[in-house]
């Protein structure tokens, strides 16, 4: 939930520099990888670099925070994960961090955020979507983070998603 | 979040039918197996499928042929780095509540903005949910500025404080 680098030596969520071949190896691998043998050598290839230069340079990244994670990334709305629901929560101003934390933790909620209240409109503060195969499936999950919070939670809404009317992934220009 | 190391699902072929709304998606072991354990810690070298196919006991013509399968049916979308949100530059969670007959109306003119990278319809007094980004703090404020003065609708504010946000992705099958 934040920008993009338009520029090319934009400051990065560590402070640190990405440098060219870094942002050529991202505009290169963010569609995917290639499902060949030998993916990170048609990438090295592409670029004019060392496959080894490659995997080390990912290695980098992903030690740095810029990759998350290097995945098969499952489309769940295509499997069948075609509920979602953004639940929040008016928790305690003390115990936010906490029960954010174990919130976050918790292996059916996908984004976990501490956000402001807008009173008298809006009184939730922490935001975590809630992902299941059915309206069902997600009253119990969202039933479970309610019987964690217990009385530090005032009051809570589920707000199911209707239609996605449009959702761009990262985008990194060349 | 619990993941635990489950032993290799490819070893049974068995298919079993996964509940979806519409159409029936149905999978096999190995498909389940890739689908659920390579969300995270994809192998990063020179060789990842055959990495694969040694862990989970198949041939590395299965595990491309396999991915190759979800990638064409629209299961997994790509195979690869997952990219950090990057935090320069400035973002908001914002929401209307839009009377429904000029929903469809609204909701088009906010999935126009370039700045709009997510736009949801939701079933809630705020009933249109969008992500603005912006390269600064003052880009998103004109946005949400013309969006209020566009459709007379006062825009719900509701910037990220604090990310509680553990990307592993999620347990598929559980």
């Amino acid at each position: 939930m934040s920008g993009h680098p338009h520029a090319s030596n934009e400051v990065q969520s560590d402070g640190q520099l990405l440098d060219a071949t870094d942002r050529q190896i991202i505009v290169a691998t963010q569609a995917g990888l290639p499902l060949v043998a030998e993916p990170y050598a048609v990438l090295a290839r592409q670029l004019g670099l060392e496959t080894g230069e490659v995997l080390q340079r990912v290695a980098a990244m992903q030690a740095r925070g810029i990759i998350r994670r290097i995945a098969a990334v499952p489309n769940h709305y295509a499997l069948g994960y075609t509920a979602n629901g953004m639940s929040v929560w008016n928790v305690c101003d003390d115990r936010i961090a906490e029960f954010g934390r174990q919130v976050g933790a918790l292996d059916y909620v996908s984004h976990c955020y501490q956000r402001p209240r807008h009173l008298p409109l809006w009184p939730y503060n922490l935001f975590a979507m809630v992902h299941g195969r059915s309206r069902e499936d997600i009253v119990a999950k969202v039933a479970a983070i309610a019987n964690l919070l217990g009385e530090h939670c005032r009051s809570h809404e589920v707000l199911y998603s209707k239609r996605i009317l449009k959702k761009t992934g990262l985008r990194i220009r060349e | 979040m619990s993941r635990k190391q489950k032993p290799a699902a490819a070893a049974s072929q068995a298919t079993s039918p996964l509940a979806i709304l519409d159409t029936p998606v149905t999978l096999t072991g190995l498909e389940k197996c890739l689908l659920n354990e390579y969300q995270r810690g994809f192998p990063l070298c020179a060789s990842p499928f055959a990495r694969i196919a040694e862990q989970q006991g198949v041939t590395e013509d299965e595990v491309i042929g396999t991915l190759e399968s979800l990638q064409q049916r629209g299961l997994i979308s790509r195979v690869g780095p997952v990219f950090a949100p990057q935090r320069a530059g400035a973002s908001t969670l914002a929401a209307l509540a839009v009377p429904a007959e000029d929903l469809t109306q609204v909701a088009e003119y906010i999935s126009n903005f370039e700045a709009v990278n997510h736009n949801y319809e939701r079933e809630h007094h705020y009933n249109l949910w969008f992500v603005v980004t912006a390269p600064d703090q003052a880009q998103v404020q004109r946005v949400l500025g013309r969006i209020e003065a566009e459709t007379g609708l006062q825009v719900l504010d509701l910037p990220l404080e604090r990310s509680f946000y553990i990307d592993l992705g999620f347990p598929l099958w559980c």
